[in-house]
């Protein structure tokens, strides 16, 4: 057993990348992150922002296959860092992926504004991938933050 | 329930779903595109009184309808649209390319 004291409240939860399970993930993590007394503006950023970062691994990450996604929340003093990571695809360049209005897939009406969303909303955002490995997004927001 | 859509002349009003995301999204694009193959419609009204989330598969919806019609003249709105919704909207610049109308709403 790890005798170091715990600091941080951490959950996983690994799902099917059906987009059904979409508004699960929101609502789980919405309601893990209420330990932290968000208002609801703040709660409604998270959402939009997970919600963001498991469309992509679906739509892009998988390309309409069904394989796991996994979601790991860490709540720290007033702090929520959420990852998720899909083993699909993976993205090729990066700074691209992240463009206002830049997207794969214009076919499918999909605006380019998924990474702007998650900028927006949360105070930081990183993604780490590997072509044919997969992609890990890790956002982190201040609660409390903004008065 | 109210009808999720009703056309009137060439205006088609569209309810949009409570949560407006990646699922929702795809079934509204399907239906309304059935709305807009078979009818003479030149205008969209999104209408987001039922709406309390939405995220950037709802834009892509509607900047696709809106490509639509502009190529046939015609044009897309929003009403009923939440401080919430509407900060979205703009962070998206559909404020550019459609009218949003406002509405008040005590959960934002």
């Amino acid at each position: 057993m790890d005798k170091k004291k715990k600091t941080a409240n951490e959950m996983a939860i690994e799902f099917d990348g059906y987009p059904s399970n979409e508004g699960f993930a929101r609502v789980a993590v919405a309601a893990f992150c209420t330990q932290l007394n968000p208002t609801l503006e703040e709660v409604a950023d998270l959402k939009t922002a997970l919600s963001e970062a498991i469309t992509n691994a679906i739509i892009h990450g998988y390309e309409g296959e069904v394989h796991k996604i996994r979601l790991e929340c860490k709540l720290e003093k007033n702090t929520i860092y959420i990852a998720v990571t899909d083993k699909g695809k993976g993205i090729e360049d990066i700074e691209k992926a992240m463009q206002p209005m830049y997207t794969t897939k214009p076919e499918l009406d999909r605006s380019g504004m998924g990474f702007v969303f998650m900028e927006a909303f949360m105070d930081q955002v990183q993604v780490e991938s590997r072509p044919g490995e997969g992609t890990v997004v890790r956002m982190k927001k201040v609660i409390g933050g903004q008065v | 329930m109210d009808q999720v859509y009703q056309i009137e002349g060439v205006s088609l009003t569209v309810q949009m779903p409570a949560e407006l995301d990646h699922p929702s999204s795809e079934r509204l694009k399907k239906e309304t595109d059935f709305y807009l193959e078979n009818y003479h419609i030149q205008h969209i009204i999104f209408d987001f009184r039922n709406t309390n989330f939405m995220d950037s598969s709802g834009i892509g919806v509607m900047a696709g309808r809106y490509r639509l019609l502009d190529l046939r003249g015609g044009s897309v709105e929003a009403v009923h649209v939440s401080e919430r919704i509407d900060k979205i909207l703009h962070l998206s610049g559909m404020h550019k390319i459609m009218k949003i109308h406002r509405e008040e709403r005590k959960d934002g």
